[in-house]
């Protein structure tokens, strides 16, 4: 066994509830050459990592590598373990992710690995664009790593995951919602545009009860995550989350919702906090499931349950 | 009436490619975007934005002589497909005549073969660029035979 990577005793993160969930660009490019480090890109456009990526880095496509083929789920674990081993990734590798559009899909593959238990896993603060914006290294050169042993392990949707039934009992019960898209998709405007269907769902709006917190609100303009006490301030100061709530994050497939799932699980420590990676894409296809049309969360459906 | 036939032959290109080659030769084509003439170049404001492409995506489409579509796309080169979806109508369908780029199938970028590597979300990009783009030579090829009455 090696041992895995060492810290970032960088001091904002050490604000975070999790310091060892994020590394600094800074951070990076000194362990590029780590030993049991690997470097992952997942970004939303597919062609990215082609035009030049951090040196040594592999590439982790959300579509082709981490979502089965054909059912709408990720892989098994088999698939899971095929795919780690392909990147030359071992169960104890620290694997750092970044990507573009601050860190979406970043978060995203990294909230996957974690469904499969991976236990190092980090996320480069600001990702691609802050990497790049310093004028740090970029290569096209794909890294020849030897395939690792990587163990098939079960996939967890228990615990950081949400399907569409357990939304319905959440929001029956005392559970808390964030959606975290654009406040257009939330009052359900955005899909009243004639002409333009363009999120593929037949009805707009939200799910009854959720608060709506655009995902970028957790976000500084270079990409990287706000300060501990700015995102307290947003998601237990104006929100009012507290430690213990339970917690579901959506958007509309479930990628910025990972991006708030990072920062409410592993900066701010939340317990529990699950990603409905369902979202609006399923929810909005639903046949007899509530939905608020505005820009108000809406009639708490507790309350209609008791009348 | 049959597709342009440099768009024809893209496809094909496309087509004949094994799978893990078709994501390349597609970054190719993003290299292949002609820069906005001077009068476009900073000036959005006179073009058509694709709001079902993630990423800021404007495109514009002039009506020369015998009805030649010219056609202008301004991308950012941090999103590469898009512009190479960009890069592929602009060599296949430039200079074609209005009622050829009109007669392309909504659907033709199908025929690429690319949904084993883009998920089925993205390329509806394609298809809406493809779509705003025929919209605007429709209304040129109208308003130039409004033009051609009050003459």
């Amino acid at each position: 066994m090696s041992t895995a990577a060492e810290l970032d005793p960088a001091p904002k993160l050490d604000a975070y509830a999790h310091p060892e969930r994020l590394v600094t660009t800074a951070w990076l490019a000194e362990h590029l050459d780590d030993p049991n480090l690997v470097v992952a890109e997942s970004d939303e456009d597919v062609l990215l990592y082609e035009t030049g990526h951090i040196p040594g880095a592999v590439k982790i496509d959300w579509h082709l590598d981490l979502n089965d083929p054909v059912e709408r789920d990720y892989v098994s674990g088999e698939g899971f373990a095929r795919l780690m081993e392909a990147k030359g990734i071992r169960r104890d590798t620290t694997i750092v992710f970044y990507g573009d559009k601050s860190n979406w899909w970043a978060a995203y593959a990294l909230w996957v690995a974690t469904l499969f238990g991976h236990q190092d896993v980090r996320l480069l603060d600001g990702g691609r664009q802050k990497w790049v914006e310093e004028g740090r290294q970029l290569t096209t050169e794909v890294p020849r790593r030897d395939t690792a042993d990587y163990p098939v392990v079960e996939r967890d949707d228990a615990v950081i995951r949400a399907f569409r039934e357990q939304v319905l009992e959440h929001i029956r019960g005392d559970g808390r919602l964030v959606d975290v898209r654009s406040p257009g998709e939330y009052s359900g405007e955005l899909l009243a545009m004639p002409d333009y269907p363009q999120e593929g769902a037949l009805r707009g709006g939200h799910i009854p009860g959720a608060a709506n917190v655009p995902w970028k609100r957790a976000a500084n303009d270079d990409g990287t995550f706000k300060s501990a006490d700015q995102l307290r301030a947003i998601y237990e100061g104006e929100l009012g989350l507290g430690k213990d709530d339970d917690i579901v994050a959506y958007c509309r497939i479930g990628e910025r919702s990972s991006h708030t799932w990072f920062v409410l699980s592993q900066l701010l420590g939340f317990q529990r906090v699950r990603n409905y990676d369902g979202s609006w894409v399923e929810w909005g296809n639903s046949v007899r499931v509530p939905i608020e049309r505005s820009s108000e969360p809406g009639p708490d459906p507790r309350l209609k349950a008791v009348g | 009436m049959a597709m342009p036939a440099r768009l024809q032959e893209i496809v094909e290109e496309f087509a004949d490619l094994p799978v893990e080659l078709r994501l390349e030769a597609l970054l190719d084509y993003s290299r292949r975007v002609p820069p906005l003439p001077e009068r476009l170049a900073g000036h959005r404001d006179a073009m058509e934005q694709v709001p079902e492409c993630q990423t800021p995506f404007f495109l514009a489409t002039e009506l020369g002589d015998g009805d030649r579509v010219t056609i202008h796309f301004d991308a950012p080169p941090e999103a590469p497909t898009t512009r190479g979806f960009a890069g592929i109508l602009s060599e296949g369908l430039n200079g074609a005549a209005a009622a050829e780029v009109l007669a392309v199938p909504n659907g033709f970028y199908t025929a690429l073969g690319l949904d084993r590597v883009i998920s089925p979300l993205r390329l509806r990009g394609i298809a809406a660029i493809l779509g705003r783009l025929k919209r605007q030579v429709v209304v040129q090829v109208e308003a130039e035979k409004g033009q051609a009455r009050r003459r």
